[in-house]
């Protein structure tokens, strides 16, 4: 869109004239993503601004807000990654056996995306507690499952898990089995097939569920909000503190770190952007 | 992958061993291990909202359904899809039309920003529209100034609703256009047919499934939104409460029957989705299949 202004003064203007001639059906969607998109990127993005480098850094770098950081990143990462391995063993499982009532559970791992988050963090505060049906098989073990940072982790696993099983899904459909029989043929190990044959193909994609994943649960408000406790230095996400931090009407507070969750999402969309640029090279 | 070690050794000793049963015995292994996991992170979370809505029988069931808190969360919850959903479908088929038909400059980069509303924190959405509409936002005094309130009112959470659902039928409708290809649509005009002639009659016809997907996806997120209109709301009971921010104010009022009753309508809006959306993806597969005969 910008790459215009820095063309030489005729062609601007006969972009202007363009512009002005466009048929409504270029105008619509591009008013539409103005009003909806653009205009509220750059009004927290320029609100953030006027606080100052000096008063934004002591902000977003406030121990409270480091704390939620830490908390937020750890488990999204930890968990996108167990969903990773758990999600390529179901896509694997999904693609390549038969068992009863395995179209269900195909239609069933899309069930995180339907679910409204705050039903999905209710259910779990009540399974994952100690009275509930899983919490209380920890409970004497002394293990505290929801309301502490293993609920956030708990639920972060519930909301991104449908990511990796569908990115990797056709791939490892479409992928041939001449080529692993190949391998197995010129006597590899059934450990060397997957290691060095199946798995480099699939890569891309799993990657690309991973980091989609994980910019998921590093976002997640809703599930996080109910089965975790939200106490400050232990179990407290950035995005509950930007919510708090607005209930308290502290809106520099509320607007620095969500500027900082911006940001790391538009960085996490980029490379995710990047990933599947690569998956595509690859098939 | 730890837990994938044991049972692929044993299969490789089978294999040597020229035995068929133990490589089943590596088969049922993954497929219980995946099973198991799913069973603890979603199918025994799922079914536990069921079991609790109706544990006391479906007469307070239907008691709680009458509260009229309940009533109105569900009344704002359909105005709010009602008026976000076909403002995205238009929106949508729009969008994937120029995107999909016309060669421009900056076109992946689009593509790409229209991803934006799904990686952004639902929280941080709230918070865009607090800014912009807010009374201390870009268009707080004038807004003011006019008597219009958007924020803590239905335009702010329907403004909430069409952020978070934006990209979907955009989403879903462009490779299908892309997939279609423009003969069809260049054969209607030269035998004379005008721009809507060829929409109504050639191009939506085609795109129809793609079409119904991304709508009911847009749907189910609307009706579900939390975090978004969670910020923008106010959550005030009765005025601008939806039905998933009923579920968790119940919840935090320690009203955990009433929670359940809103949370298993929810629940089987989700189930209900994801049948359409099996349905609707036989029904693409099934035209697939007879495009290659």
């Amino acid at each position: 869109m910008s790459a215009t202004s820095s063309d030489s003064n005729p062609i601007w203007r006969n972009w202007l004239g363009v512009t002005a001639r466009l048929p409504w059906i270029w105008i619509l969607p591009t008013a539409y993503l103005f009003f909806m998109l653009f205009l509220p990127t750059v009004a927290l993005l320029l609100k953030a601004s006027t606080e100052g480098p000096a008063r934004f850094w002591s902000i977003a770098t406030s121990p409270i807000a480091l704390d939620a950081y830490r908390v937020t990143f750890s488990t999204a990462l930890v968990t996108a990654f167990i969903n990773g391995v758990f999600g390529l063993l179901i896509a694997w499982v999904l693609v390549r056996y038969e068992f009863p009532f395995k179209k269900i559970i195909d239609a069933a791992v899309d069930l995180p995306f339907a679910l409204p988050t705050s039903v999905a963090g209710l259910t779990l505060a009540t399974v994952y507690s100690e009275n509930g049906w899983i919490g209380s098989l920890f409970a004497p073990l002394g293990i505290k499952l929801a309301f502490t940072q293993w609920g956030v982790a708990i639920a972060m696993l519930l909301i991104s898990l449908p990511f990796v099983v569908r990115t990797v899904q056709p791939v490892l459909t479409d992928l041939e089995r001449e080529i692993e029989e190949a391998a197995w043929c010129l006597g590899a190990s059934k450990f060397q097939t997957f290691w060095r044959v199946l798995l480099p193909p699939i890569m891309p994609a799993a990657l690309t569920g991973i980091a989609l994943g994980f910019s998921r649960a590093v976002g997640e408000y809703g599930s996080v909000v109910v089965v975790s406790s939200n106490t400050p230095y232990k179990d407290l996400i950035a995005p509950v503190l930007v919510f708090q931090r607005l209930e308290q009407y502290d809106y520099s507070g509320a607007t620095v770190i969500g500027a900082v969750l911006l940001g790391i999402s538009l960085a996490l969309l980029v490379l995710i952007n990047l990933l599947q640029a690569w998956g595509r090279r690859y098939g | 992958m730890a837990s994938l070690d044991p049972s692929l050794k044993a299969s490789e000793a089978a294999s040597t061993a020229k035995e068929v049963k133990p490589r089943d015995w590596a088969k049922i292994g993954l497929i219980t291990t995946a099973v198991l996991y799913l069973t603890l992170i979603l199918f025994i979370p799922a079914l536990n909202v069921f079991v609790q809505a109706f544990s006391k029988g479906i007469g307070p069931f239907l008691a709680n359904l009458t509260e009229p808190a309940f009533q109105n969360a569900v009344k704002l919850t359909f105005i709010i899809a009602a008026i976000a959903v076909p403002v995205n479908t238009i929106f949508g088929l729009c969008a994937a039309w120029v995107i999909a038909r016309k060669r421009f400059r900056g076109r992946a980069l689009v593509i790409s920003i229209l991803d934006v509303p799904f990686s952004v924190s639902p929280v941080v959405a709230g918070l865009m529209i607090v800014l912009l509409y807010g009374r201390n936002g870009w268009f707080g005094p004038f807004l003011e100034a006019h008597d219009i309130k958007i924020i803590f009112a239905l335009p702010g959470m329907v403004l909430a609703t069409a952020f978070v659902t934006l990209p979907f039928v955009a989403r879903e409708v462009i490779p299908v256009l892309e997939e279609l290809g423009t003969d069809q649509e260049e054969a209607a005009q030269t035998l004379g047919a005008n721009n809507w002639q060829i929409f109504w009659r050639v191009t939506l016809p085609s795109i129809r499934w793609g079409l119904l997907y991304g709508v009911l996806l847009t749907n189910a997120r609307a009706m579900g939104e939390f975090g978004a209109i969670s910020v923008v709301s106010g959550n005030i009971a009765s005025k601008t409460q939806t039905l998933p921010l009923f579920v968790e104010e119940s919840y935090k009022q320690y009203e955990t029957e009433s929670a359940y009753s809103a949370a298993v309508l929810l629940a089987l809006l989700a189930v209900v989705t994801l049948v359409l959306k099996e349905i609707l993806e036989r029904k693409t597969r099934i035209k697939e299949v007879k495009e290659d005969t």
